[in-house]
């Protein structure tokens, strides 16, 4: 019996109601990544990456080059404003190989084989217009694909995870260690680039899965067992930590006599995503917001989806979208709680838990006293069912809609049917002109 | 899907004008004329009284030199047919092979023409006649065509293809399409008669060089043997035969000569490839297919055309070929190819199919088949286009009744080739049996006459057989011959029959027009009489006709009958293109042409103020194939059907306000009167199938059966399951509908009776699955919009149920087992009309015209929607969305009188006009899947 909340098939808020089935791939699709306004590649497993159009659906380029899967994709186009915007991609493979590609050709522009171990993170550092490639080893490089200057071996599992740190410095995650790097410029070359071991963080009790920087002064980490930490940019130092996402005990907004013993699996971090205000994580198959000023948990959804949530993603209008093992996608609303003390609770914390009622009591006493500070809470609000496996990624592009991919080896457009209705009447018009057909002959 | 004659009104513009005539219950061009034997208490569908078969057929025969006129086979078989089918006795055959035999049209000149040392092959184009008796109340469409055989007299052995039937109508109605398709066949035939007689000619030639090398080594011997200085008999004998054989050896050269410069005019005609193997033939058959190929490309004159022949062992032959009669002839099958006889074959066989049925059935189909095409937009939604693409484009429709006046012009005249033939009703009704024919053939370009003169595709060596031999295929060229055998019209007063005989050519009108217009025609006229004596003539006929041809200019006498030499004449053209801009299409009717002669009888045309009927309120006019006159969306526009008479404006409130409320009830029982009378009556009257209305394009015969079914299962489908409705409408909103069912041919039945409810999503997308055993995914139903789906009790079985609960929220779930329906509310009117379980219909194929009528209307409206501007785009850049979307759900309740669910239906159908619309021709468009997030309900029986 599933406990997850349901929706049902009414989902007015829903806008989604056209889908493009995009076919291509022969294998788990797992990286979607945004090209510009209108494109963007997805990768996997296969090797294979493709361009595609996300008004049209259009497949514009299949690139071959990679004989392994894909192991990381980043973005990499050209800051310079003089020449005309350069859309490059760098993909990383299991084959020990790095390319750069061509948006605009379709073309593989170089090909980088001199890996000693698989690269798992790409990151491009547009201010000094360099990138980094993460594996047993972090490597530095700049736009022409020279190797600036490595680190030593660090380990055989390698950098899980890079982020770009103020003060030309970079976290690595290198299994449950934090390791802070800081490039420096050589003293004889101009183009010269050193890279320096600052520090090593070793808070976290399990390895680090996900590391992202919130603004210049803050970034988070998440680790397997559940811990997030929010670390200070400038100095490295622990902010704050939260560590027992499932512990109800810690969040006496929730219901705090809950203890279950679960499995590291459903507590691991496996994603987090921020703006300003909060961090959204993603843990085992729940959501959690985590607001960072007031250092805890505000809302949550612990069972947002039937298996792990795997990629979640802040909207700009308080919704926020995540995607699971389970093969679907849902579009939640972040939504401040009613003070009403009659409020039920919502169905989705009896249901999950089996025994709501006996706690009821418990829950509204709790609540009494949480009555001065808002509260939120993490509304359903629709849900997208296509895949037929885990939905890997998604990719959000405002207007055009949202791509996903899968292990079912396709990629959904989902769209907002009204729009694109429109959009097609605008298009009917326009080649009925064309053609002349409005004329009366 | 207009092709329901009781359903859909077609209504033209003149009837606008025409306030006085009250209430015509039909527009003329579907009413079913009225039957002349009415009077005997029969009714239309029972045969007609004196033909001795019952249903059309098409016979081969040949006069043979031998025997005289001799049937060769008839399609369908005899045996085949059986009891009820063709003529049941041989006799009947061998007399109407005697008759179609006895109008041999054409002295096929052979032989040695004064002048020529050699004999001339003619090209000869094939003749048409049309023959009637009403003895044996029979017709004949009677195509005459000859073939080559080395052993026949001046080589050409007479042949001749007739479509007999007892309707006389329908001979003279689908002439064209019957002269087309004879053509067709008859190319077809004649292509592999010159192939064979080609490779006899090698065979010959081997033979006469072998005879000769024998000969001549014979002749030394005896030369050697005999010093005696004088020549025996014997060695004369012998030198005679050796120049006997040469000069054999050289007309038979020439011969091949000839053949193999066919001229290959026809083959350079647009979409002319009577090899084509339409039919589906074989195409491994290698040996063939290089012909057909070389053949197809064949600049004129190659050599290596028929080089294909297969190693011959040459024999030695008597120099003189006896063309004696105690040998036997070639069969029609050794005479051509037999590639190309099967394919032959296959040709009538096709014609047979597509000309079986009734008159009216035939020209209705022509009617919205001509309609459809215009609906270019939105035809695709629920009709099979393929079958639309498949006519040829060449082919024009007799009667030229074009629906808008003012967009008759000039190209009209210019386009139509072929002879027309119109008749009127009138000559129908007193049953006097020569029917006028009028002809016109195509106004040539004007560089086109001078292709007889220099044919430049032709090798030089080639030009002077050409010359001679076009040019008198054009005296020959294609000639109607009206037969009269009068015999009827002692029953008939005088005055009666001469007024009934409208069309017949007065003798002064335009008599100068027929004669231009023949001259760039190549038309002969014969008007050929079986009567013993004249007097049994009518005598207007014989008054109107032979002096019409008389007087005329161009009269070539030379063969003792009526007979018209075309000659080119480059003057008249211009002058004749003068007139066919001004002229309007002028109806041909009875009334207008016997007193006043109008000069126009030669473009049967409707007259603007023209009345359709005559006084005595007689329809008759027949329903007339009409020209399609536009193309595109004007034409669209043009081409919805339209029941009271909103033709022009085409006001989308007056359209639908009418329907959904008023009349609905009345519509429907007249409908369902009307179409089950019809269909009571035609299986009263004949209780042998054969002349129910058959499909009209052979191509669509399984389609046709298909529909049929369909529309019985519909029918049982809405009567025996109550929730029909909901789940009609979930197919028409294109939510895929599931038939979810333990049996297969269960399902398949269910997913067959709604099949005729699903819009196509495209020109070629097939939205219809019939059976699938694994599970589903969102793919499927991007694809597919009405799917079997097998229910099984094994482990399988469970996934395909748990993909279903799964992507609930993009199907219906109809359970063929426990008989219920899982799908969202239905709360329109539309439906319930499209499918009321009280429906009085009995027939699958009535019902499913009722479907499609209500779904072109559908169609219409999702037009009207789809390509109104201001519906989907704001009218100024100010406008804020709402208020269009304000304006848009207006005009959809308001203006197209759409309640509730109807709206999506009519907005998806629009979506899919749009899609189609801007579709890129060469782009595959992605399928995109659109859905609602709206609850669904479990219905029960």
């Amino acid at each position: 019996k599933s406990s997850v909340q349901t929706i049902g098939e009414e989902q007015i808020q829903n806008p989604y109601t056209e889908l493009l089935v995009l076919k291509g791939h022969q294998d788990i699709v797992r990286f979607l990544v945004q090209i510009d306004d209108c494109r963007f590649a997805s990768a996997g497993d296969d090797g294979i990456i493709f361009l595609w159009n996300a008004q049209t659906g259009e497949k514009l380029f299949e690139l071959h080059g990679h004989t392994h899967k894909i192991t990381a994709i980043a973005p990499f186009s050209s800051s310079d404003a003089s020449e005309e915007k350069n859309h490059l991609i760098l993909t990383a493979s299991a084959d020990r190989t790095v390319i750069v590609w061509d948006c605009t050709s379709g073309r593989q522009v170089q090909k980088v084989s001199c890996f000693h171990s698989t690269v798992k993170c790409l990151t491009v550092l547009q201010r000094l217009d360099v990138w980094l490639s993460g594996g047993s080893d972090l490597c530095v490089w700049n736009r022409k694909l020279d190797l600036l200057c490595k680190t030593s071996h660090l380990t055989d599992a390698g950098i899980s995870a890079l982020v770009e740190l103020p003060k030309n410095c970079v976290a690595a995650a290198v299994g449950r260690e934090l390791i802070i790097f800081r490039l420096i410029a050589s003293n004889d070359g101009s183009e010269g680039w050193n890279v320096l071991e600052v520090k090593r963080l070793v808070d976290h009790q399990d390895n680090i899965l996900s590391l992202v920087s919130v603004n210049d002064l803050t970034f988070v980490t998440g680790s397997h067992v559940g811990e997030l930490i929010v670390w200070d940019a400038f100095d490295w130092t622990k902010q704050a930590s939260e560590c027992n996402f499932w512990d109800s005990s810690v969040h006496p907004d929730t219901q705090s006599e809950i203890k279950l013993s679960q499995s590291p699996n459903e507590t691991s971090v496996q994603h987090l995503t921020s703006d300003e205000e909060c961090v959204f994580a993603a843990v085992g198959k729940g959501i959690y917001v985590y607001n960072l000023q007031m250092k805890r948990v505000i809302a949550c959804q612990r069972t947002a989806h039937d298996s792990s949530v795997l990629h979640i993603e802040k909207l700009p209008n308080r919704q926020l979208i995540s995607c699971s093992e389970d093969g679907s996608v849902r579009i939640w609303e972040l939504r401040e709680k009613q003070q009403l003390p009659a409020e039920p609770v919502p169905t989705g914390f009896f249901n999950m838990w089996g025994f709501g009622r006996a706690n009821k009591q418990a829950n509204q006493a709790a609540k009494k006293m949480q009555e001065n500070a808002p509260m939120y809470f993490l509304e359903l609000v629709g849900d997208l069912i296509g895949h037929s496996s885990a939905v890997q990624m998604f990719l959000y592009f405002g207007e055009l809609g949202l791509a996903t991919c899968s292990a079912d080896h396709l990629i959904i457009l989902w769209k907002n049917g009204g729009r694109e209705s429109r959009l097609r009447s605008l298009t009917l018009f326009q080649k009925l002109a064309q053609n002349g057909d409005l004329q009366l002959k | 899907m207009i092709s329901a004659p009781d359903v859909v009104a077609f209504t033209r513009e003149e009837e606008l004008e025409d306030e006085l005539y009250s209430e015509p219950p039909l527009p003329e061009e579907y009413s079913v004329p009225l039957f002349p034997f009415a009077s005997h208490g029969a009714n239309p569908w029972a045969k007609v009284a004196s033909s001795k078969f019952t249903r059309d057929f098409i016979l081969i025969s040949e006069f043979s030199e031998q025997v005289g006129p001799q049937p060769l086979l008839t399609i369908p078989d005899d045996a085949k047919v059986g009891c009820g089918g063709v003529p049941a006795a041989g006799g009947d055959l061998n007399y109407f092979s005697l008759r179609i035999m006895s109008v041999d049209y054409q002295a096929s000149f052979v032989g040695h023409p004064p002048g020529s040392a050699y004999p001339k092959l003619n090209f000869v184009e094939d003749s048409k006649v049309v023959l009637g008796d009403s003895k044996e109340g029979a017709f004949a469409y009677v195509h005459h065509l000859t073939l080559y055989d080395l052993e026949a007299r001046g080589f050409v052995r007479p042949f001749c293809m007739a479509y007999i039937s007892a309707d006389e109508h329908k001979i003279m109605q689908q002439f064209q399409e019957l002269s087309a398709e004879f053509s067709k066949a008859s190319e077809c035939l004649k292509t592999g008669n010159r192939k064979a007689f080609a490779n006899e000619l090698e065979k010959k030639l081997k033979d006469l060089d072998y005879t000769r090398t024998v000969l001549h080594n014979e002749t030394e011997i005896q030369k050697k043997a005999n010093d005696k200085g004088y020549y025996t008999t014997q060695a004369i004998e012998k030198a005679n035969e050796l120049a006997s054989v040469e000069k054999s050896i050289i007309e038979h050269q020439d011969l091949l000569k000839q053949i193999r410069s066919y001229p290959y005019r026809k083959l350079k005609e647009s979409d002319f490839h009577p090899y084509e193997p339409e039919c589906g033939l074989d195409q491994a058959n290698a040996g063939c297919d290089q012909d057909l190929t070389t053949s197809d490309l064949a600049e004129p004159g190659e050599t290596h055309l028929y080089a294909h022949v297969p190693s011959y062992t040459p024999k030695l032959i008597k120099a003189k070929s006896a063309k004696c009669f105690d040998k036997k002839l070639k069969t029609l099958e050794e005479l051509c190819d037999i590639y190309f006889f099967t394919q032959t074959l296959d040709q009538l066989h096709q014609i047979e199919r597509t000309f079986r049925g009734d008159v009216c059935y035939l020209l209705t189909d022509q009617i919205s088949r001509s309609l459809l095409k215009q609906q270019s937009v939105t035809n695709f939604l629920f009709e099979d286009v393929s079958f639309l693409d498949e006519k040829p484009p060449e082919k024009q429709y007799g009667g030229c009744q074009g629906l808008s006046q003012d967009a008759i012009d000039r190209k009209c005249s210019e386009e139509s080739p072929a002879p027309k033939v119109v008749i009127s009703l009138g000559s129908y009704k007193s049953s006097v049996e020569s029917v006028p024919i009028k002809m016109e053939q195509e106004i040539e370009d004007p560089q086109e006459p001078k292709m007889t003169e220099s044919v430049t595709f032709e090798h030089q060596e080639n030009l002077d057989y050409l010359d001679a031999d076009i040019k008198g295929s054009i005296s020959s060229g294609e000639s109607i011959e009206v037969l009269g055998t009068e015999k009827s019209a002692s029953g008939l007063t005088k005055s009666e029959s001469q007024a009934s005989l409208p069309v017949s050519p007065s003798p002064q009108a335009g008599r100068s027009k027929v004669g231009s217009r023949r001259t760039v025609s190549e038309d002969s006229i014969e008007v050929l009489s079986t009567c013993p004596s004249e007097s049994l003539i009518p005598e207007d006929f014989k008054a109107s006709y032979p002096s019409a041809i008389n007087e005329e200019p161009y009269v070539d006498d030379e063969e003792g009958g009526l007979r018209f030499t075309p000659k080119l004449n480059p003057d008249s053209t211009d002058e004749q293109e003068d007139v066919s801009k001004q002229e309007t299409l002028v109806q041909v009717d009875s009334a207008c042409c016997i007193g006043k002669e109008s000069p126009n009888f030669l473009e049967p045309v409707p007259d603007l103020g023209q009345k359709p009927c005559d006084e005595d309120g007689v329809v008759r006019i027949p329903p007339q194939p009409y020209r399609p006159t536009e193309q595109g969306l004007r034409g669209s526009f043009g081409g919805f059907p339209s029941h009271d008479g909103i033709s022009g404006g085409l006001l989308p409130y007056e359209l639908d306000s009418r329907y959904l409320t008023g009349n609905r009830e009345v519509s429907k029982s007249s409908l369902d009167e009307c179409s089950d009378s019809t269909s009571y009556i035609s299986s009263a009257a004949s209780t042998c199938s054969d002349r129910t209305p058959s499909p009209a394009h052979p191509a669509c015969q399984a389609s046709e059966r298909h529909k049929k079914k369909a529309g019985q299962n519909a029918l049982r489908f809405i009567r025996q399951y109550p929730f029909a409705h909901p789940a009609i409408y979930s197919l028409l909103s294109g939510r895929t509908l599931i038939v979810l069912g333990e049996e297969e041919a269960i399902v398949k039945k269910l997913v067959t009776a709604l099949s005729i409810f699903v819009p196509n999503c495209g020109v070629y997308a097939k939205p219809v699955k019939h059976w699938v055993t694994s599970p589903l995914h969102v793919v499927d139903f991007q694809k597919w919009k009405l799917i079997g789906l097998q229910r099984m009790v094994s482990p399988a079985g469970v996934n395909v149920l748990h993909a279903l609960s799964r992507y609930s929220r993009y199907v219906s779930i109809l359970d063929a087992d426990s008989k219920t329906l899982r799908c969202p509310l239905y709360k329109g009117t539309l439906v319930s009309r499209l499918a009321d379980h009280r429906t009085q219909i009995k027939r699958g194929s009535t019902y499913y015209m009722h479907v499609q009528s209500v779904l072109t209307q559908l169609c219409s409206k999702a037009f009207l929607f789809t390509f109104c501007h201001h519906l989907h785009l704001p009218i100024s850049e100010r406008e804020p969305e709402e208020s269009v979307v304000n304006r848009r759900m207006n005009f959809l309740k308001l203006q197209l009188g759409l309640a509730n669910e109807d709206i999506k239906i009519v907005l998806y159908l629009a979506e899919l006009l749009k899609l189609q619309y801007i579709q890129e021709p060469g782009q595959r468009v992605n399928p995109l899947l659109r859905f609602d997030y709206v609850p669904s309900f479990l219905y029960k029986i």
